[in-house]
């Protein structure tokens, strides 16, 4: 295994192998966690092995079994249309007014799968390559394997869905790349990928709404999960429309409610994704795993004033025909861009990288920007004291392709872009920023997909397993639905084998308390009576986390973040003003319980970033980089899962680790050049 | 900017409503619509008044959630969704009025949300293919036209969000159902079902109170996602032939 942290690479003042505690004080320490549950044997066998492995449960018993599953993105949706014609009960639950409205919906891009339709070289084992390299090998050897294996069936399920994805002339698919490899095996739907792909399981689930297996609940939020003998056997919901406290029983309860990136306020993720389904597991036994890992996206349209309510996306896949750049001379950066001869342009990504250039992994291509703009090359508005943009210009694309292919590629990007800042693309260069918009962190999961809580399985973004420290572009998709469609059925069945389980009823003191909990929670938010309201402490809640866990974060950084976060949630308890009442829609009810989780949130992803002294991926801590500033990662010290169990009152979380083995591929340096 | 919005307040599905008149100032030309009104109701938090509630989340104009009736057009002036709908727009000193989606099919739950239940019960009732998980034939194994791919696409794109029930003046959805019936009738997939489909799931949205389609074309004219109105005449034609055959 080559040796990622030779002692020549670190810089003197650190400490050697075995002394880095950054965190000392802030955790304790817990067993480690030995067994994920992944059959042994050469990787490709794994998942056959699971699968055969897996109890069956008979049609006639299905009817008799229920399953909660909280979220209808396309980790629930699948899950909720396959197990739903598989025969199950199943109760599902958004908080939007309609499934189809899931934030699955906005990914733009595409989705990986390894078809090698276009015989470049592509298979199985690179997708799985690449998905781990690419993760910073900070994922879980198995899980990612079965990714790559499933992606085929994937896009066969969607296709005879009715997923209008891009075709060539012959009317056979067509294929792009993204960014952080050099085959072409992302399937896309123009920029609008995420929403077919949605609609696809939106619309297999709806037929089960009709066949009567699956139960529809919108406009409900998860507020509670019911863990009551040792299992999780339910949730509690609010019905958003009037207030009501309801109580949902089942045999088995999946979470599939999406990522937490809206704990930095500005981010791409809709206004509503929240963490409080996974938070409330947790604060239930529910272990986080990798908390700190966030993916920060590196062409979003920069931030134009402090009014703005979230960031917009414009999909990576724009870097395979547009090309990044700044102007070499920092007085070139207030002309128009147009103006700048070729010889004062610095593409930088493709100077660094020449093998990868504009299509370098998110991290990378997110790092240098942000250097860009600090050594003072950036473009764009002054926002504080710099300029927070570099170009992302189509110019060579449309005198190579023509503007026609460009717009039929890419039309409604550029209209969003132009909507947006009130520029055309097709004239001038966009200008592009790095923002939060996807979180590899999550509840910890088996091989199962079950956390830490037996009855409770996570799907899709909400767990952590598949992308370790960095994600690569349009492996998000593809996982949300590999987990709904093609793992969680089969996971989930051989628990089901042995239920039913006992019947528990309303009065289980296991529902009394998680009621009552919710109950009081709100009341607390009605009755605290203060002067502030919740969008100001979730922004202020966001600028701590840009700043100081941002992009790019030091220990001297996150303790002051923690201290910083410990007052505002003090500040939030006491002072937070909240109107209206508990019986009505109430959208500042609902933002408040938001926000109160994400404070909590927040605290212990600065705890996690605090404790890993490495950089991998998302997570760059400027005291592990190499001499020319490339992320360093200490294997020695962190090949590990991160899992983090809840306490109580003022007592540290516990740090639970999990050895990340690596049998069928071998660590390296991560290297783009 | 300074503005003066008048907005349709009503506790809920039960109260009458009205307008209210309100004061903003400070909006910049950058911000969306909806940041305009996050702004008021940070105003109207402060000075105790119960914040308007309106429908959002991705605020990209992907998801379908937000819906305004802006100056009486289903999201505003622009061909586009209230959220990408932004304030230079609109004048300084200029009056705004904004209401929730006007159709008998979609009733006010409170302020400016309504309830589009009503959409996903006529999905319900036949707008799918139906694939059953784990048994679906290679994907390659049925070529798509590239201009039949092209059209199902230029049609799957509805986002669901309404407009075009708000915008018509017999509150008809048929631009929304024409959408999906010709996204899955263009496909080869689609096929086995299309007859049924057509009839069930017309069927449901004159259940669901929804008018009739008289040919204003008003719909299109207020689609963001610019379907266009031939879907209906797509509709009409595939609900012809599978009355002829029976359906
Ligand atoms: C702008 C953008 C573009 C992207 N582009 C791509 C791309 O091109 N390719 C790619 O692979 N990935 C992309 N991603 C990432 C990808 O879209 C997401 O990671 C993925 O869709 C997450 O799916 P999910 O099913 O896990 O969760 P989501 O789709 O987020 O669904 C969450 C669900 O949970 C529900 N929910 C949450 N909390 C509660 C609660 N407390 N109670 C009740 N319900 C709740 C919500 O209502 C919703 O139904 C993109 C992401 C963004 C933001
Ligand atoms: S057809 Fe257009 S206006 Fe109607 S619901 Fe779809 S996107 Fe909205
Ligand atoms: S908020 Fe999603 S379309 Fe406007």
């Amino acid at each position: 295994m080559p040796d990622t942290t030779l002692t020549s690479d670190r810089s003197h003042d650190e400490p050697s192998p075995g002394q880095y505690d950054d965190a000392a004080g802030y955790y304790t320490l817990g067993d480690p966690i030995v067994d994920t549950k992944a059959p042994q044997g050469p990787i490709a066998d794994r998942w056959q092995t699971r699968k055969f492995e897996a109890r069956l449960v008979n049609p006639a018993n299905r009817r008799k079994l229920s399953i909660i599953i909280v979220g209808t993105g396309l980790a629930g949706g699948a899950a909720a249309a396959t197990l739903g014609e598989a025969g199950y009960n199943v109760k599902s639950f958004c908080y939007q007014d309609s499934a189809r409205r899931a934030h699955s919906i906005a990914a733009q891009g595409g989705i990986n799968a390894a078809k090698n339709y276009k015989e470049d070289g592509d298979s199985v084992h690179r997708l799985f390559y690449d998905t781990v390299k690419g993760g910073d090998y900070r994922s879980r050897e198995s899980n990612v394997y079965r990714l790559a294996e499933v992606s085929v069936n994937i896009i066969d399920q969607c296709v005879a869905q009715g997923v209008p994805f891009a075709r060539e002339y012959g009317g056979l698919l067509d294929n792009r790349s993204f960014g952080g490899v050099q085959v072409s095996r992302t399937f896309y739907a123009r920029g609008q990928t995420g929403q077919q792909l949605l609609i696809g399981a939106y619309q297999a689930m709806q037929r089960q709404v009709a066949a009567g297996t699956v139960e529809e609940f919108t406009r409900h939020e998860m507020l509670e999960v019911i863990v009551a003998d040792g299992r999780a056997r339910g949730i509690i919901a609010r019905n958003m429309v009037t207030g009501e406290i309801e109580t949902h029983l089942a045999d088995v309860v999946v979470l599939a409610s999406g990522g937490y990136g809206n704990v930095f306020f500005l981010s791409t993720n809709a206004m509503g994704s929240n963490v409080t389904a996974a938070w409330r597991a947790h604060r239930k036994g529910a272990y986080m795993a990798n908390p700190c890992y966030t993916q920060i996206h590196p062409t979003c349209i920069p931030v134009s004033g402090d009014h703005q309510s979230k960031l917009t996306l414009m999909s990576e896949s724009l870097r395979n025909d547009g090309r990044i750049w700044v102007p070499k001379k920092k007085e070139d950066c207030t002309k128009d861009p147009r103006d700048i001869p070729e010889e004062d342009r610095d593409y930088y990504l493709e100077r660094i990288y020449p093998s990868f250039g504009n299509l370098v992994p998110r991290d990378i291509a997110s790092r240098q920007a942000k250097n860009m703009c600090d050594e003072g090359r950036g473009v764009g508005p002054m926002v504080g004291d710099f300029r927070r943009g570099v170009y992302l210009d189509f110019k060579d694309a449309i005198e190579r392709l023509g503007e026609d292919a460009v717009r039929e590629k890419y039309d409604n990007l550029f209209d969003m872009y132009e909507r947006i800042t009130g520029e055309n693309p097709y004239e001038v260069p966009m200008r592009i920023y790095p923002a939060v918009h996807y979180v590899m962190g999550g509840l910890w999961v088996d091989y199962d997909l079950q956390s830490t809580i037996p009855g409770l399985f996570v799907t899709g973004e909400a767990n952590f397993s598949d992308h370790g420290a960095n994600r690569l572009g349009a492996s998000a998709l593809m996982q949300g639905l590999a987990d709904g469609y093609f793992v969680l059925p089969h996971t989930i069945r051989d628990y089901l084998a042995d239920g039913p389980f006992d019947k528990i009823d309303e009065s289980h003191e296991a529902v009394v308390e998680a009621r009552k909990s919710v109950e009081d929670r709100i009341q607390k938010f009605l009755s605290i009576n203060g002067t502030r309201s919740v969008d100001s402490y979730h922004k202020e809640l966001g600028h701590i986390m840009w700043e100081y866990c941002g992009m790019e974060r030091t220990a001297e950084g996150l303790r002051k973040a923690i201290d910083m976060i410990r007052e505002l949630k003090a500040d939030f308890w006491s002072n937070l003003k909240v109107l209206g009442s508990a019986d009505t829609l109430n959208q500042s009810l609902e933002k408040a319980g938001r926000v109160a989780d994400f404070i909590e949130l927040g605290e212990l992803m600065c705890i996690d970033a605090l404790n890993r002294r490495e950089s991998c991926g998302g997570h760059f801590r400027a005291e592990s980089q190499t001499e020319d500033g490339e992320a360093l990662r200490h294997d020695d010290e962190f090949a590990y899962v991160a899992a983090w169990e809840f306490t109580e009152g003022d007592e540290p979380p516990i740090l639970h680790k999990e050895d990340l083995v690596y049998t069928a591929i071998e660590m390296k340096q991560r290297s783009y050049k | 900017m300074n503005l003066t919005l008048r907005i349709w307040r009503q506790a809920d599905a039960a109260d009458r409503g009205s307008l209210h008149t309100y004061e903003v100032s400070g909006i910049s030309q950058d911000m969306s619509f909806l940041e305009m009104l996050d702004v008021l109701n940070e105003q109207l938090n402060a000075n105790g008044e119960e914040p308007i509630a309106f429908d959002s989340d991705c605020r990209e104009g992907i998801c379908g959630t937000c819906s305004l009736m802006i100056n009486g057009e289903p999201h505003g002036p622009e061909v586009t969704t209230t959220c990408q709908l932004h304030m230079r727009s609109f004048k300084d000193g200029e009056t705004i009025t904004i209401e929730p989606w006007r159709a008998s099919a979609f009733p006010v739950i409170k302020d400016l949300v309504v309830d589009r239940g009503a959409f996903d019960r006529i999905i319900q009732s036949g707008g799918f293919i139906s694939a059953n998980t784990g048994s679906a034939p290679e994907a390659n194994s049925v070529p798509v036209p590239r201009d039949k791919a092209m059209r199902a696409f230029n049609v799957a794109t509805c986002i669901g969000c309404g407009a075009c029930v708000a915008a018509c003046p017999n509150g008809s959805a048929s631009l929304f159902l024409g959408a999906k019936i010709t996204h899955l009738g263009e496909l080869p997939q689609g096929q086995p079902e299309r007859w049924d489909r057509v009839v069930d799931m017309v069927g449901q949205h004159d259940y669901e109170g929804f008018g009739g389609c008289t040919n204003i074309g008003e719909c299109a004219a207020a689609c963001p996602k610019e379907i266009p109105l031939d879907v209906i005449s797509q509709l009409n034609k595939d609900l012809r032939t599978a009355m002829k055959h029976g359906h």
